[in-house]
């Protein structure tokens, strides 16, 4: 029997405002215990949610990168359940009326485009963290809670693990781009849920999904449906049943292991929140938002390849994250060339990158001093192995024009100063010349190697052999 | 000295220009406490040191002649949160909590330096109509110590009644400000929904939630209500629109002449009691002698009002107390075995039955299977109760009818039967419901005890409401008879 | 609409308001909600088709806070209020059920 697959996917996405989405508590990670609380996050008797502005507009634009639908007058609701990081016993979210619904992003998997519907799209707080101890206690932090999350739905349109990866590449690059969130799985900026369900190729009706848990990076995410999915066609195969279950993914043995069985449905006893007032979102509003927002990574490959002829999988490097591709463009508009930026970007940047663990922003690499780098290679007073130190003093911030100078790093270009020094080269080598004349072009690596000793390395290369050729020709 | 003899602006006077003291008032209120309350049980926590060190402060300063109430002792309903002072809502589950912030209507107080006299009783939550659900004590009704005062601002109601503080703030979910008034022979003003700020107000039903002040007289009501209303940021259903200075149209020209009232056959129809209705005709009456007009109308969902009322407020009030777990503040039972003995425990311990049946019948109205037939009918319910009154209000200025079907009754008389007990707000929750302002004043007596007349008015259109209610007391005794408990003094 | 509520059902809300109820309150509870909800199904024969819920009262649309933060230091005053704490946290049995709100 053959199967097909089907995958939904539930993203959370932590935003980065100042402050928390019903209290100004500031948003901030690393603090003491309960630092960043008050009494709305305490959720103490009296006290009323006030909705953050920056919230609502970011969710918008979070929405228009995923061309969904906006809603008009969306309202919260109460979301209720129990549990210690949750001091409401509710969690305000959005469940009649989300921020946003029917979008969907491209995605692309062995060449193949396909677009992958997002079901909705809606604004809620997070909450708290519990700690366990072995002891028999727990502890909890309150600083987490009300921190904004937007919670990203996908339409059951994936349906490979590869799709399932190559959707939340896209999904993360976009959000990026948006800037509302660092968009960091191993930030917890990012987390995923994942459910799974098979059925028979032809069968109308889907299979008993399966959800996941404990996956912490896109390649878990991979893995453990690649396991789930095979698992489950074992199962049914051997003329078994798919239980509604949760389960977990182990890391270590690749494996899914279950962790409970749900019976019937939660109930979260979802009503409009009464403490706030629906919101209104204009289309003039939309359209401020809009004018604000920063090109989406799909757009910018398309116009990476026509308009500055980059090549498909150069244009998609520098895509991945907003700020590469707002580097890569600032040092163009500084007048670099494109093609020879994006190299240095995707090769000594990134392994600068790498080797530091670093992210570009945090470095002292500015767009100025790289345009400024590739223009001195550009325009021959620099050689290619020059860049090299030019390019360490530059990740130190130091300037690339004034660093040349100081190290005496200036490529000898003016054929009047060469001449000289290649007549005397010529005159010094006779038997090379007889060997030039008699076919053998190694004699000219070997002339070309002495010009390069008499200059200390500072000749330019390809006036040096342009200048030696039209000397022996003249011979 | 009792309040009954004074007003908030003579008082005011009297302290501007130190012809008394806030220190003597505030000493006598403490002696009236003391005399009465022993019996009427109005307070569940008296603050007597810092009420005097409070007094003494203003008594250095002087009294400005804008700080209305400066100097002068009132009373607050106990789920107004009071900082650094014990705020119960008359539940076990927080007979340890003392806030760390004031409920805005107390900042506004505090900023004009008032006399906190204490944190009075109600029932639990404020889910009752009696005080007796209160898990502390009963209130007794000052005219009658074998009645109820109401409720749930039934503490409120009776300490004013009683003559120990001038005014007293109270809360009215479904009644909990009007019936109290009522039954008591005070006034009782719920403002328009977001006309006072509900931050610092335990929350019950919040969007039926209103802060209100009961009070002697008309004027001071109206002089109070301004002072507490305005939009707050904290609290975004708070309204926007601008506060009138409620008291500046209250004098000898105010009058009713051609004011256009509506009487709702329903609300002087079956169940309500002939005595009472025989008040009500003789006030309206009496306002048909002022010069308004009078007609009869129909609000035909007024019948429906009572179930949806509890199943919206029940259904709300059932998320709102799930914050009561026993983790972050309030009691934890003790000798808990595991985290679901922390929930289970500090819940079931700490509520009292009616709090449980109002979140056990708001849980399962809110529970899958369920919401569409009682949550979302009962509010589509709202929408008609709402409507009933904008077509009332197109062609009237005011309704007007009794505030609760009865005068006070017995104590335990209604506590076994929660039907019977919640078809007493059939009056005062469609008021609620539609988000309208309404108040109770005196109107006269049945079986000797007093009967107080509903006014309800046009969403913000508390202005008119003051006038009329003005007119009345201006032209009637009511008001100034006394309970014979504190007219003894 | 369901009619009646029996004692089993009673027993499953109370179980997701975090209540219990001892075999007399038990019975005595399904007595009284019984009657409660009887009354409530009497909304049943309203004609509500098209009626828009009304679920706020308030006159306000789109009111918002501006994202500034603002930091309480209620820290303390917050944690003395808490029946258990240690080193800042607030502190609880263990959370045996991981399964938070069971997503």
């Amino acid at each position: 029997m053959n199967f097909e697959t089907t995958i939904g996917l539930e993203v959370h996405v932590e935003l980065k405002t100042n402050s928390k989405i019903f209290s100004p508590s500031p948003v901030q990670f690393g603090s003491e215990p309960n630092a960043n609380t008050n009494v709305i996050d305490w959720g103490y008797p009296g006290v009323l949610p006030s909705t953050n502005k920056g919230v609502v507009e970011d969710g918008i634009k979070a929405a228009l990168a995923l061309h969904a639908e906006i809603e008009q007058n969306p309202h919260f609701d109460r979301k209720n359940y129990f549990y210690p990081d949750n001091p409401k016993a509710y969690q305000i979210s959005q469940s009649e009326t989300p921020l946003a619904h029917d979008g969907w992003i491209e995605i692309e998997v062995d060449g193949e485009k396909k677009k992958i519907g997002i079901a909705e799209m809606h604004i809620e707080e997070d909450a708290g963290k519990n700690t366990h101890s072995p002891n028999g206690f727990s502890f909890v932090d309150l600083n987490r809670q009300g921190t904004p999350l937007i919670e990203i739905v996908s339409k059951p349109d994936i349906t490979s693990p590869d799709e399932a990866y190559a959707y939340l590449e896209a999904l993360r690059q976009r959000i990026q781009f948006t800037g509302v969130s660092d968009v960091k799985m191993e930030e917890g900026s990012m987390r995923v849920d994942v459910n799974i369900s098979i059925r028979p190729i032809g069968s109308d009706k889907y299979g008993t999904k399966t959800e996941l848990k404990n996956l912490n990076s896109f390649n878990y995410v991979r893995k453990g449906l690649a396991f789930e999915e095979q698992r489950q066609q074992r199962v049914l195969m051997s003329g078994g049943t798919i239980g509604q279950e949760t389960r977990r993914y182990d890391e270590a043995s690749g494996q899914t292991i279950l962790m409970r069985v749900k019976e019937g449905s939660d109930d979260y006893r979802y009503f409009p929140e009464p403490d706030l007032p629906v919101l209104e979102i204009s289309d003039d509003w939309i359209n401020e938002i809009k004018a604000d927002m920063p090109e989406m990574p799909s757009n910018r490959r398309d116009r990476y390849v026509n308009e500055l002829g980059l090549k498909e999988y150069d244009a998609m490097v520098l895509t991945q994250t907003k700020e590469m591709s707002d580097f890569f463009e600032a040092a163009v508009a500084k007048g670099a060339d494109a093609k020879m930026t994006a190299n240095y970007l995707m090769g000594d940047v990134n392994a600068y990158l790498n080797d530091n663990q670093v992210d570009l922003q945090d470095t002292k690499l500015t767009p100025e001093n790289l345009a400024g780098m590739v223009k001195l290679i550009d325009d021959g007073t620099i050689s290619t192995k020059m860049a090299k130190k030019v390019f360490k003093a530059i990740t130190n911030g130091e300037e690339p024009a004034s660093y040349v100078k100081e190290h005496g790093l200036v490529q000898l270009s003016d054929p009047a100063q060469l001449q000289p020094i290649i007549d005397e080269v010529l005159a010094n080598n006779e038997q090379s010349i007889e060997d030039f004349k008699n076919g053998k072009d190694r004699a000219v690596g070997y002339l070309v190697g002495q010009i390069m000793k008499q200059t200390h390395g500072q000749a330019n290369p390809q006036v040096v052999n342009q200048l030696l050729m039209k000397s022996l020709k003249a011979l | 000295m009792n309040f009954y003899d004074t007003d908030l602006t003579k008082l005011h006077d009297d302290l501007v220009n130190k012809k008394i003291s806030s220190t003597e008032l505030t000493k006598a209120t403490y002696e009236n406490i003391t005399a009465d309350d022993d019996q009427v049980k109005a307070f569940l926590t008296l603050d007597e040191e810092n009420a005097l060190k409070k007094a003494a402060e203003v008594d250095q300063q002087g009294v400005a002649a804008n700080q209305l109430v400066a100097g002068i002792p009132l009373g607050v309903k106990d789920n107004i949160v009071t900082k650094d002072l014990k705020t119960t809502a008359a539940s076990k589950i927080l007979s340890n909590f003392k806030p760390i912030y004031d409920a805005t209507v107390i900042e506004k107080l505090k900023a004009q330096n008032f006399i906190n006299a204490g944190k009075l009783n109600l029932d639990e939550f404020a889910m009752g109509g009696s005080t007796e659900n209160s898990a502390f004590q009963t209130t007794h009704n000052p005219w009658d110590l074998t009645r109820v005062p109401g409720g749930s601002s039934g503490g409120s109601a009776a300490a004013v009644a009683a003559g120990e503080v001038l005014a007293a703030l109270g809360t009215d979910t479904g009644g909990s400000i009007r019936l109290p008034a009522s039954y008591n022979g005070v006034v009782g003003m719920k403002p328009t929904y977001g006309r006072v700020s509900r931050w610092g107000i335990i929350a019950f039903g919040s969007s039926l939630d209103q802060v209100g002040w009961l009070t002697q007289s008309v004027k001071d009501n109206a002089l109070l209500t301004s002072l507490i209303s305005g939009h707050d940021d904290r609290d975004l259903t708070s309204s926007t629109k601008e506060v009138p200075n409620f008291a500046s149209q209250l004098n000898d020209d105010t009058n009713v002449k051609g004011l256009r009232i509506a009487v709702p056959k329903e609300y002087l129809g079956e169940g309500v009691d002939e005595n009472v209705k025989a008040v009500i005709k003789a006030a309206l009456k009496h306002y048909e002698s002022l010069g308004a007009i009078i007609d009869e109308v129909s609000l035909p969902n007024t019948q429906y009002g009572v179930a949806a009322y509890y199943i919206i407020s029940s259904s709300e009030a059932s998320s709102n107390l799930q914050r009561f777990d026993g983790i972050r503040y309030g009691v934890r039972a003790t000798d808990v075995k595991n985290l679901e003995d922390v929930y289970v425990r500090s819940r079931s311990e700490g509520f009292g039955d009616e709090v449980k049946r109002r979140i056990m019948l708001g849980t399962f109205s809110l529970s899958a299977g369920f919401y569409d037939a009682y949550f979302m009918k009962a509010s589509q319910i709202r929408t008609l109760i709402r409507q009933d009154f904008e077509k009332v209000f197109e062609d009237h200025d005011l309704v007007m009818g009794p505030a609760g079907p009865t005068v006070a009754y017995k104590i335990g008389s209604n506590i076994t039967d929660p039907k019977s007990m919640y078809m007493n707000d059939v009056l005062t929750v469609p008021v609620n419901m539609a988000g309208l302002p309404g108040m109770s004043i005196p109107a006269g007596f049945a079986d000797n005890m007093p009967v107080g007349l509903q006014i309800i008015g046009k969403p913000f259109d508390e202005e008119t409401m003051y006038k009329a209610a003005y007119t009345f007391e201006q032209s009637t005794d009511f008001h100034k008879q006394t309970p014979k408990l504190g007219g003894q003094k | 609409m369901a009619s009646k509520i029996d004692e089993q059902q009673v027993k499953h809300v109370a179980s997701l308001a975090k209540l219990q109820f001892d075999d007399d309150q038990l019975g005595k509870f399904t007595t009284q909600l019984e009657s409660i909800i009887d009354l409530f199904e009497t909304i049943d024969k309203v004609d509500t088709t098209g009626v828009k819920p009304m679920t706020s009262a308030t006159d306000q649309v789109n009111a918002m806070r501006e994202d500034i933060a603002v930091n309480s230091n209620q820290r303390e005053a917050l944690l003395n209020n808490a029946p258990d704490t240690e080193e800042g946290y607030i502190k609880v049995p263990a959370i045996i059920d991981e399964s938070g709100d069971g997503e």
